[in-house]
């Protein structure tokens, strides 16, 4: 492939929403996460929830700071890159766009404000509201920018006049066909990413023997929500796949590395695809269950990639073994999920080191589902920006090479150190812990003083150790 | 009726989006302003003082910008192409550099007590960004070339003396913007140095206005035409007149102590006369002296579908804006530290 200002541009863009999506993904369900601490703060009074709510509101700023800053090149990087795109598909990806920003970013950008800084400020009422309404905010943003992603997708309710698509139907325009298996998919990863981060958390302080009450909560919230939303994203994910199939049948057979429509379909475990000689190597594979699982039949057809002229086939490579990833984890979290669940059934989940400690290192899980998600559903695309309508070569601005490629070495150099800064903020502030992140520390240290005398004695060491650093 | 839905929407929305533009240059303009700022007062309680009085907001006002994107590329899509290619280069370092002046706000508390890095990102992120979006605007003032519905003229075709003072002009209104603020948000020594780094500022405000207000019209025909040929010199007369009753007013409200609001409403008040200004000079371009606004214009269909929304709910975000501001009103202090 000739390196030339198209693929620089696919490179730049894919480079910057990949490190975008990680923040926002963390912010939905953080968003409700605290949401949820705080209103059931403001019904049971029980302390330490209000505690956790104030400790991962640190983190969600420093994560949502991240999301926003991304996010904002993202918006322009349409234009500056895409510069065709916005002249072919504006007209309905612009109005989508618009109202997230009215609907969405204002909201959770304005009360962001009181969420962070009214602890002490306004009344728990406002405070708490304002929290639920940054969660809503945070959820209508990702329904938008999903709606868009889905039309650009399968495009729906438009005609194209002079080369230009012009909606008709705005109804057909945001649920196009794809959207709510979309949305749905994006939305459980979402939450299931933020859940298994806050159980990782729960677990590191339950085996390092810290904050345990706080802990605990964690571990319950973080645990239940994984037991639900992991096996239901399975369920998600299948129903997506048939969608896929019908709207977007090449995307599934490179996803498969299924080159032959005419044969019942093998679960390919793993292999090596080859696409200039159109087969295989190295497949190890289970038969007929593909078939099983695209069409729910052991004899079932689907098209191949042979039923597709090469240009209209995507890259192979990423979306095969991206799809993998991300099931593969999916997996895994149900494992996660059912042990996790048998274990505080038979009251042993505390204990199990065995478990929490594995699971605390288990917290970038969602993150890698989600990009690997994102690259088969984006990647699996091509060649075309907008399905059927608009070939990725045809939408790029008129840019030069050397714009492009100076411009992508920055943001390759600029996001790299800052969000890996900023991932160690995080780090930095889960070390230090939801205890310092309370109101009036002397009072909670009391508190727990009475409750727990052992943990307090582990904790005074640990926080003298730290203070030497 | 198509015909004259054709006609008033992208009319409609160009008057949307200036108002958005307007919103995030003086909301974000002040947020800015105390970045530059930074580079003149290196004492830490001040600059924490100066972040906190801020902190708040700085993330809805920087939402204005998205809003002026976004609502270019739904209501002008191909002008939204063209600006973006033309001064690709501009936009992106003015994108870099809100990233980093972005991210400081929350790094800086976490890192600290070694925050050094955050504060230099802070205060050139937010020199930079002022600097290259007056960049942008002078070179947007020059006009682009288009062909078509696309860009057609070179990389580096904005970079000009003119787009160069115009990124320094509005290095000084940014500061200004900011150091009124900070005569209103703070008080005591605080408020004693922004009074004077103000009328610093107030001054190189003024005089890169009267630069800028006679550069363009004397390397613009166009712009001259409608400035000064009659009976336009006398209908257009009140806002040069009124600027500088604003920058009179500004300097008064710096000097008068008691009334702290004065000199920030005045210094917003110049911000709004010169974009007044510009869209004489430039009304009905979007793109100067190559696209008008109805060339640019999206399908109606669209234009309508997204302003309905807009109407309704730009009152409710304007209201809970307010409301917000309204909150964390009052003097911030050394010793109330938001974090």
């Amino acid at each position: 492939m000739d390196v030339d200002a198209v693929l620089l541009a696919r490179i730049q863009f894919a480079f910057t929403i990949t490190f975008h999506i990680i923040f926002p993904s963390l912010s939905i369900g953080l968003a409700a996460f605290i949401a949820t601490l705080l209103v059931r703060w403001r019904m049971n009074g029980q302390e330490h929830l209000r505690r956790l709510a104030r400790f991962w509101t640190k983190i969600f700023a420093v994560s949502f700071a991240m999301g926003v800053v991304s996010g904002i090149v993202l918006s322009y990087q349409i234009g500056t890159n895409w510069a065709n795109f916005s002249v072919v598909a504006g007209n309905i990806v612009g109005p989508l766009m618009g109202y997230e920003v009215l609907t969405a970013f204002f909201l959770e950008a304005t009360f962001l404000g009181i969420m962070l800084f009214g602890w002490d400020r306004v009344s728990p009422n406002l405070h708490v509201a304002s929290a639920v309404l940054v969660a809503v905010g945070t959820s209508m943003s990702a329904f938008w920018i999903l709606s868009a992603n889905s039309w650009m997708q399968t495009p729906a309710g438009f005609e194209m006049r002079d080369g230009i698509a012009v909606p008709i139907d705005w109804f057909k325009v945001i649920f196009n066909p794809s959207f709510p298996y979309r949305f749905a998919h994006m939305f459980t990863a979402a939450y299931l990413t933020t859940s298994l981060v806050v159980l990782a958390v729960g677990a590191r302080y339950i085996v390092a023997g810290r904050f345990l009450e706080e802990a605990k909560t964690m571990i319950r919230m973080g645990l239940g929500m994984v037991a639900i939303l992991a096996p239901l994203q399975l369920v998600i994910g299948d129903a997506h796949g048939l969608n896929t199939a019908e709207h977007q049948p090449v995307k599934v057979a490179a996803m498969e590395a299924h080159w032959d429509g005419s044969k019942p379909a093998d679960l390919i475990l793993f292999a090596w695809p080859d696409a200039k000689a159109e087969k295989n190597h190295f497949e190890i594979s289970i038969p007929r269950l593909a078939s099983v699982i695209i069409k729910h039949d052991p004899d079932g057809l689907f098209k191949g990639l042979k039923d597709f002229p090469a240009d209209e086939r995507p890259p192979l490579l990423p979306v095969f073994f991206a799809f993998r990833v991300m099931v593969g984890i999916g997996l895994l979290m149900i494992g996660i999920g059912v042990v996790g669940a048998f274990l505080w059934w038979r009251k042993r989940l505390f204990e199990s080191t065995w478990f929490l400690k594995p699971v605390a290192y288990a917290w970038p899980l969602g993150f890698i589902a989600i990009v690997a998600g994102w690259w088969v559903t984006e990647t699996g695309r091509q060649p075309y920006l907008v399905y059927g309508i608009l070939r990725t070569a045809d939408a790029v601005s008129p840019v030069a090479f050397g714009a492009v490629l100076t411009t992508l070495i920055l943001f390759v150099l600029i996001y790299t150190s800052v969000f890996s800064m900023g991932i160690l903020y995080i780090n930095k502030l889960i070390a230090k812990g939801p205890q310092g992140a309370a109101v009036s520390p002397h009072a909670d240290g009391n508190e727990s003083a009475g409750a727990r005398p052992l943990s307090v004695a582990r904790e005074a060491t640990r926080s003298a150790l730290e203070s030497k650093e | 009726m198509d015909d004259s839905l054709a006609y008033a929407l992208p009319l409609i929305w160009a008057a949307v989006l200036a108002t958005a533009v307007t919103l995030y240059v003086v909301l974000d303009g002040f947020g800015l302003g105390l970045g530059i700022l930074f580079h003149a007062e290196p004492r830490e309680d001040r600059r924490d003082v100066m972040m906190n009085t801020i902190a708040p907001f700085w993330d809805g006002n920087q939402t204005w910008l998205v809003m002026g994107g976004g609502g270019l590329m739904a209501a002008f899509p191909k002008a939204y192409g063209v600006i973006m290619s033309g001064l690709y280069i501009p936009i992106i370092i003015m994108l870099l550099a809100l990233v980093f002046r972005g991210v400081a706000f929350e790094f800086r508390w976490v890192s600290k007590p070694k925050h050094q890095f955050w504060d230099l990102a802070f205060s050139w992120g937010a020199l930079v960004a002022t600097f290259t979006q007056g960049v942008v605007l002078g070179g947007l003032l020059q006009g682009l070339a288009v062909e078509g519905n696309h860009y057609a003229g070179g990389t580096f075709d904005w970079l000009t003396p003119f787009s160069l003072f115009c990124g320094a002009a509005l290095v000084a209104g940014y500061g200004l913007l900011g150091t009124t603020w900070l005569i209103y948000k703070t008080d005591g020594d605080l408020q004693d140095w922004a009074r004077n780094t103000a009328k610093v500022a107030l001054l190189l405000l003024v005089a890169a206005t009267v630069v800028v207000s006679l550069w363009t019209p004397f390397s613009v025909p166009r712009i001259a035409e409608r400035w000064f040929e009659w009976p336009n010199i006398l209908l257009f007369a009140p806002v040069p007149l009124l600027t500088a009753y604003a920058a009179w007013r500004c300097w008064n409200g710096i000097e008068n102590i008691g009334n702290d609001g004065e000199a920030f409403v005045s210094a917003v008040g110049i911000f709004l006369l010169g974009f007044v200004g510009l869209l004489i000079s430039n009304v009905p371009y979007l793109v100067p002296n190559s696209m008008t606004v109805w060339e640019a214009a999206a399908a109606p269909s669209s234009q309508l579908f997204l302003l309905v929304g807009t109407l309704v709910l730009l009152p409710i975000i304007l209201g809970y804006t307010v409301f917000v501001y309204w909150t964390f009103r009052g003097k911030v202090r050394e010793s109330e530290g938001y974090h």
